[in-house]
């Protein structure tokens, strides 16, 4: 009895411990899953003397929404979406800072420098740019694919066998495309055969997911996927035969940035951090291992053939893909509840 | 005596227990079959081999299973002894105190972490801390944990209290013990197994949580539960099976004891 | 465990008399301060106003429950109409639960009484046997679950295998998965009060019953059954309740496609919603659910004893 209580009483001791010990020397990213490679954090730490610990999420929406419930001021850096980034700006969730603040400030490819959605970047820094659209298992499937009728009115075979993201804004961004419309229109009637689109193609689907999307075409649980790109590269590398589409339609782009969040505990290691990843080794790192593109100069000697010879990196030059757009709050009111409709 | 025991037979019954322990034990031992399975991928059969308990103590995630481990570990030992705690003092103050003020509401307080759901329970708790204001992590974590382990605990040792009469206590106090004495000294002894069992079982279920930690824990803070659940949102990986059969272990190993020592209390009486 | 529980002897003595007060103070200040308290914070919430992109403004309203309860089209301007999908979300929590629930009662009465019915150490490692799973990580007896019924798992192949079926059966994803998964998740808690319950029952009336002619199927209707009647409510209850606002099975086993009320309550926090009045207002509306459920059960319970 006396023991247990004195392991109880030491325990209870390091409870609070733990909590007390709070900055110096750590960094708490907030992140998509599976987007970084554990021994780019390891080497991070290393380097720095930083104790790196990560949270992870599964979509733009998730994120804002659990920093705007509290966790603001608990994580360093996080890795929301274009749109994204110009919402939290507005929102006056991202802290600023002097492209001086960071020497590899300059590897930033010049294009991705003055970008709409954070002009001369003092907010953000680019992670890596990809495109959203979807793959289909060759096996079970060997018509014309790059159209968006898969997604939305798809052929017999392949009903009730298709995964979409979990995703509002690159659903929605998609099906806009189908039906050829502008993104956050506030056309009444366009709003509305959106919400009828999505209605008519949800019996179709099978699931709601983005931490699955690639396990889903792996295991064979789908035979379509709405899935990014990268994340189909990697579904083929691990043995499922699938295409990318990319739809006559149109399809999405995106780029993916790391933030500094405001009241940042850990201000001083996130820049770090973010100087880090803009070395060419530690950005090509990135790149091999979720097959995406980045946004950094002077990666090429660093990236496998593989990844420079995929397909999915590889876009046509026709069609071109579009970024999802952030609304105004009359229209993005419309769209949560298309989405309140769609997932209920 | 054959007609009697024809009456508490009836047809088809043994069938059915065999079936339900079936259904009970059926995914948790193909789980654990393929916990040594030697393949990359979960379905395929690959022969059998312990990579994947090595991948778990030494792979490239081992050190966030680790530490979401101990994390698991240091709330389970807090929650427990505070919880069995709270809930010997509440079961004396409910048996053995006489009558007070509140006693049947305390009755229905104590149950009532069992009766809200637990989805409930962790959306309350989660707006609770956001609107104190407090920051999220392993404080909240544990905060939660010693609530609902509190009517756990407290079955076990209330059970054991009402079979141990009072007479010893009254001796006792006859030969001029203090009542905090004869508490020390008489009741606790003879309620050694209850309380050990209470802490087994609060121990168990704070190990087990996932929906109410999964809400309420900070930033960079897993648990085991939320750090598998994390990793088979993406699929099932063969380390999941071979994590869950260790946890899998841990848990008989506890219910065991603690059915032991239950046991243990009952034949000494 | 509980068929370790010690009967009750001596219930009410006062050894610590005057004392009493002190001694429940911790469980109120630990309940009263982290349960209680933010179910009445969560109450407030559920009037307030959501805040444009995630987060609440501290202005009373009624929209959270008028978004439950009435429909007013794409754009809010519609005339109210009755908004059935939530009400739909609960029936079907309701079904899938009710559905869960009948499984369990099918496998587990049988259970129930054959080990009942058995003597002394036997019985207690069979009841043994049947409580151990509840232990295990519910987490991971679900994927257990998952892993099982996969289109390509085990279950599949081996039936495919043995020339049972040629295709496999499509499992994952779908209510029955559901339904499966919330039956394993809580199967023990039906077998253990119908097991306390026919403990008790008194086999001369059986005899008594078989004396007078009564067939088998006779006497387990008229005489057994009623008689174990409270532990088949209270086995009823302990697997209902839980299932009703189960998180897991749903997400994990249903694809998380169509809501049940936890993944609906879930959304509001963790997905893309970021609706806390509007989650909090399920949460309420899932709390008075269950309590008049318990109360329900209470009330028979009583009636039973008086009777």
């Amino acid at each position: 009895m006396n023991k247990i209580l004195k392991i109880s009483a030491s325990a209870l001791a390091m409870t609070l411990a733990a909590n007390g010990a709070l900055a110096e020397g750590k960094l708490s990213i907030y992140h998509w899953f599976e987007y970084i490679p554990q021994e780019l954090l390891d080497k991070f730490a290393a380097e720095y003397d930083v104790e790196v610990t990560m949270d992870t999420f599964d979509s733009n929406e998730s994120m804002l929404a659990s920093l705007k419930a509290g966790k603001l001021g608990t994580y360093d850096v996080s890795v929301p979406g274009d749109y994204m980034v110009e919402i939290m700006g507005s929102e006056g969730m991202l802290d600023t800072f002097k492209p001086s603040e960071l020497s590899n400030f300059g590897n930033i490819m010049p294009q991705w420098v003055d970008v709409g959605f954070d002009n001369g970047r003092h907010s953000s820094i680019p992670y890596q740019w990809g495109t959203t659209s979807f793959s289909v298992n060759r096996d079970n499937y060997k018509g014309d694919i790059n159209t968006t009728d898969i997604i939305f009115n798809p052929p017999a075979e392949l009903r009730g066998k298709i995964n979409v993201l979990d995703s509002q804004g690159e659903l929605l961004a998609l099906a806009s495309l189908h039906l050829d419309i502008p993104q956050c229109t506030t056309n009444r009637e366009q709003l509305k055969a959106l919400n009828a689109l999505v209605q008519e193609a949800k019996p179709y689907w099978a699931s709601f997911s983005s931490d699955a999307a690639k396990d889903v075409l792996v295991s064979g649980d789908a035979s379509v996927g709405m899935i990014w790109s990268g994340f189909s590269a990697k579904a083929r590398e691990e043995g499922a035969n699938v295409e990318y589409a990319f739809p006559k339609q149109g399809y999405v782009v995106w780029m993916d940035n790391v933030v500094l969040l405001k009241d940042a505990p850990n201000r001083d290691n996130a820049l770090k951090f973010m100087n880090f990843l803009l070395e060419p080794e530690n950005a090509a790192a990135v790149t091999n291992y979720a097959q995406y593109t980045s946004g950094v100069t002077g990666t090429e000697p660093f990236l496998s053939d593989a990844v420079k010879n995929s397909p999915e990196s590889n876009p046509p030059a026709t069609p071109v893909g579009s970024f999802v757009e952030a609304c105004s709050q009359d229209v993005q009111k419309v769209y949560d509840t298309i989405w309140t409709n769609l997932k209920k | 005596m054959a007609k009697k025991l024809d009456l508490r037979r009836f047809p088809g019954f043994l069938p059915m227990t065999w079936l339900c322990l079936f259904l009970l034990y059926a995914p948790l031992i193909i789980v654990m079959i393929y916990s040594f399975n030697d393949s990359n991928s979960i379905t395929q059969w690959g022969g059998v081999s312990l990579r994947w308990y090595k991948d778990v103590f030494w792979g490239l995630e081992a050190e966030k299973f680790k530490l979401a481990a101990i994390h698991s570990l240091i709330i389970a030992v807090a929650a427990a002894t505070v919880s069995t705690t709270i809930a010997t003092m509440a079961a004396t103050a409910m048996l053995r105190a006489g009558r007070f003020r509140g006693k049947s509401i305390s009755f229905a307080l104590i149950n009532l972490p069992l009766m809200v759901p637990e989805i409930v329970t962790a959306v309350a708790t989660l707006i609770f801390f956001s609107t104190i204001g407090f920051t999220t992590g392993l404080t909240t974590i544990l905060m939660a944990h010693i609530v609902f382990c509190v009517p756990f605990a407290y079955l076990p040792i209330a059970a054991r209290m009402q079979g141990i009469e009072d007479v010893y206590e009254q001796a006792a106090l006859d030969l001029y013990a203090t009542r905090y004495q004869a508490f020390r000294l008489i009741l606790l002894p003879l309620m050694a197994p209850g309380v050990i069992s209470g802490f087994l079982l609060a121990f168990i279920i704070s190990l087990d949580d996932f929906i109410i930690t999964n809400f309420v824990k900070g930033a960079g803070i897993e648990t085991l539960p939320t750090a598998i659940f994390g990793a088979v949102k993406q699929g099932i990986k063969p380390n999941i099976m071979a994590i869950s059969t260790l946890l899998l272990l841990v848990s008989v190993v506890f219910v065991t004891l603690s059915y032991l020592v239950g046991r243990m209390g009952q034949n000494k009486k | 465990m509980a068929g370790g529980m010690v009967k009750s002897e001596n219930t009410n003595t006062s050894t610590y008399a005057g004392l009493g007060g002190w001694l429940i103070l911790p469980t109120w200040l630990v309940i009263g301060f982290f349960l209680l308290l933010p179910v009445g914070i969560m109450l407030i919430y559920s009037f307030l106003t959501k805040e444009f992109r995630g987060g609440v403004i501290w202005d009373f309203t009624f929209a959270a429950y008028d978004q439950f309860f009435f429909d007013r089209g794409l754009f809010g301007d519609d005339p109210a109409k009755i908004e059935w999908t939530y009400i739909k979300i609960f029936w079907r929590s309701i079904w899938q639960a009710g559905i869960a629930t009948i499984f369990c009662l099918i496998i587990g009465f049988p259970t129930a009484w054959f080990i009942a019915t058995r003597t002394g150490s036997n019985r207690s490692i069979w009841l043994f046997l049947i409580t151990i799973p509840y232990w295990v990580n519910l987490l991971i007896r679900t994927i257990s679950m998952k892993f099982l019924i996969r289109d390509t798992g085990p279950l599949n192949e081996w039936l495919m295998s043995m020339g049972v079926i040629s295709e496999p059966i499509h499992m994952i994803n779908t209510n029955f998965a559901v339904q499966l998964g919330l039956f394993y998740s809580y199967l023990p808690f039906m077998v253990l009060p119908i097991y306390a319950s026919v403990e008790r029952y008194n086999f001369a009336l059986s005899e008594a019953a078989a004396d007078l002619y009564a067939s088998r199927l006779t006497t387990l209707r008229q005489i057994i059954l009623p008689t174990v009647k409270p532990g088949i409510i209270a086995g009823c209850i302990l697997v209902f309740v839980p299932s009703l606002g189960a998180f897991l099975a749903p997400d994990l086993l249903g694809g998380a496609k169509t809501f049940m009320i936890g993944s609906l309550i879930e959304e509001q926090f963790k997905g893309n919603a970021g609706n806390w009045p509007f989650g909090a207002a399920v949460s309420m509306i899932l709390l008075s659910l269950v309590l008049i459920v318990l109360t329900y059960y209470a009330r028979q319970q009583s009636k039973a004893e008086q009777g």
